[in-house]
């Protein structure tokens, strides 16, 4: 294990190799660096021309006032030009302390952060609970594994329509606990049940990402420290306390952010399972999108300013939980 | 390495229990504990299998509002939803859109990002550190901010309602992760191989393309599955790049078929089955290499 990780940061390279003199080592490292540029060079291309344009342009149209209206657009043989103009920060200042902003912004901002931290919280622990049964050996392990990938196989779109199916007024689930007498909410009208409902589907799509991947971490944990830790009379508390928590450190700490990342910018659950009927069951997310291309016209200004406050929250997030993380000496797996 | 020590522990264990009064092993449960292990995977199994199963079984109730009313479904039973939507409706044209921007973003995206996730993996080039940071940021961009000027891009260059706009649209999501999965993957790959190769007289190219990838084929596969199942299941980007209705991909079809067929909710589940399947097959085929995959690099630090 510790192998594993020193190569991760790659130190145990540098250890091991012999110093050349300082000319040779240039000609060397030139050597070394211009082939890994040259494998990197697709993907920075990509990245440079798909996403670090976009994101500059975008920039842009959050200083200005564009919609559908007012950009450059083609109907049948004509073509408008663009007459939107520059209008400096106000998009900005509208949405975070505008009239009605609460209503628009942070309302959804509250209910994004709760969303995300429910979310997350439920993945990791259903996820790590149900790796650590998977990881005792245990008749049909690998049926229940596969069983439990399930929901990751099937796409996003097809669950969730399943589950509208399931929480409609007359669904399965409302006529169970009608049969159990139980209160039937209305899942997709009432707007506690929509969250509910959201968090509920959510997570059922995310476990086994989670599950698969910190089954992955157990696995590598060396069976030696378990038996060190028996032999010193450690209880199986003790022993998930201080060997197996341990050990899934640098598994964990990664997860759990790519797991805040996606969550904070899940689209597809909630955007299919309400459309655009549920107002404040939307994350930011959603309602960027509904800004954007749900309505007419379409506030691309206003949309595009949404995602670079989205942009900006989850980078400053990054920051703060990476260097949290170098403070308690953890590996992030990058 | 990782599942190398799990097993040979198993071995050890059982040498030292050969004691006359068997010690329970490690790893071995009380009956108690495994009854409740069962207990707990069998329930979890249910959770994850019913909605499925629900869907499958709503699909064969013949009249629009059987899913109010599933005890009478069982009774009469039919394949017709699955017939009228093979037969009548646009499935074909869907499920031809969608393999092919989902097989394009996958070979696009799984063979650039091994190229990078091998460099990252194996090489300390300046400006490394900054690079994984640019990967990690790139996951985190929202589509809102993307969506956006994207349109007007794709617009300008005329690739809007078209096969391979979206192909690009798509590799922007799906190669950041896959680098970096792949990176994880490649870090579990021996280094003395590496410098074999080099001793044989091959170049960093060759080593990686004739030894490497070999090597590597349980992490390409988790890194094909992971950009399958993105483009495929891709809802926000298709929905508005893809104008005409023959183009649609199957995501966005069955939004559409949601909106124009409101009350046939039995061809709409249906739909939804067929459109499940060649996802479940291709899970299949690559779920051996999956946990592998997952388990030796993925995620592991």
């Amino acid at each position: 294990m510790t192998v594993a990780i020193d190569r991760a940061t790659g130190k145990r390279r540098g250890d091991r190799e012999p110093k050349p003199g300082p000319a040779g080592r240039l000609r060397r490292g030139y050597q070394k660096h211009w082939y890994a540029y040259v494998m990197i060079a697709p993907v920075a291309v990509v990245l440079g021309v798909l996403v670090l344009y976009p994101l500059v342009y975008g920039l842009y149209l959050t200083l200005t006032d564009a919609n559908s209206l007012n950009t450059a657009r083609t109907i049948g043989v004509n073509h408008i030009d663009a007459t939107y103009k520059f209008i400096g920060l106000d998009n900005y200042a509208d949405i975070l302390w505008g009239p009605t902003a609460y209503d628009r912004f942070w309302s959804h901002f509250i209910w994004t952060i709760v969303w995300t931290a429910t979310c997350v919280a439920l993945h990791y622990g259903i996820g790590l609970g149900l790796a650590l049964l998977l990881n005792q050996k245990l008749r049909g392990r690998t049926l229940y594994r596969l069983i439990l990938v399930l929901p990751w196989a099937v796409p996003t779109f097809v669950t969730v329509f399943g589950w509208r199916f399931m929480l409609a007024d007359g669904g399965i689930i409302n006529s169970a606990l009608d049969a159990l007498h139980l209160p039937s909410p209305q899942w997709l009208e009432d707007t506690f049940w929509q969250r509910f409902a959201a968090i509920m589907v959510n997570t059922w799509c995310g476990v086994p990402f989670m599950m698969i991947s910190l089954l992955g971490g157990l696995q590598a944990i060396d069976a030696s420290l378990y038996e060190a830790a028996e032999m010193d009379g450690a209880s199986a508390w003790q022993r998930f306390r201080f060997v197996t928590l341990p050990g899934l450190r640098s598994v964990s700490s990664t997860v759990v952010l790519l797991g805040i990342i996606w969550t904070f910018n899940q689209f597809a659950v909630i955007f299919l399972l309400f459309g655009n009927t549920a107002p404040d069951a939307q994350i930011l997310v959603t309602w960027a999108y509904y800004l954007g291309f749900g309505q007419q016209p379409r506030d691309f200004a206003q949309s595009a300013a949404y995602g670079i406050l989205l942009l900006a929250i989850l980078i400053v997030f990054t920051s703060f939980y990476r260097r949290w993380l170098n403070r308690n000496e953890q590996q992030l797996a990058i | 390495m990782t599942s190398t020590t799990a097993e040979t522990s198993a071995p050890l264990s059982e040498q030292r229990s050969k004691t006359p009064r068997r010690a329970r092993r490690r790893g071995e449960n009380t009956l108690a504990g495994s009854l409740a292990s069962h207990g707990i995977l069998i329930v979890a199994s249910v959770i994850a299998l019913f909605p499925i199963a629900w869907l499958v079984y709503l699909s064969l109730g013949p009249d629009t509002d059987d899913y109010l009313h599933p005890g009478g479904i069982w009774d009469k039973m039919t394949f017709d939803n699955y017939t009228f939507v093979l037969q009548h409706t646009q499935f074909f044209d869907w499920l031809k859109s969608s393999l092919v921007v989902t097989l394009g973003t996958t070979a696009i995206g799984v063979l650039i990002a091994a190229t990078t996730g091998y460099a990252v993996s194996r090489m300390r080039f300046p400006g490394y550190k900054k690079f994984m940071w640019v990967l990690l940021v790139t996951q985190m961009f929202p589509v809102a901010v993307l969506m956006v000027p994207m349109y007007q891009i794709l617009s300008d260059l005329q690739l809007i309602d078209n096969y391979f706009g979206l192909i690009l649209v798509y590799c922007t999501t799906v190669i950041p992760y896959s680098a970096w999965l792949l990176k994880g993957y490649f870090d579990t790959i021996p280094f003395e191989i590496d410098e074999a190769g080099r001793v044989d007289g091959l170049t960093p190219f060759g080593t990686f393309f004739r030894l490497i990838l070999p090597l590597a084929k349980p992490g390409l596969a988790v890194a094909a599955f992971y950009n399958f199942l993105t483009a495929f299941s891709e809802v926000a980007f298709a929905s508005t790049f893809m104008l005409s209705d023959d183009k649609y991909t199957l995501a966005v079809g069955l939004q559409s078929f949601v909106s124009e067929h409101d009350a046939q909710r039995n061809l709409m589940a249906a739909t939804a089955v067929l459109i499940a399947i060649p996802a479940a097959v291709f899970f299949y085929l690559v779920q051996k290499n999956l946990v592998t995959g997952l388990t030796a690099g993925g995620t592991k630090g």
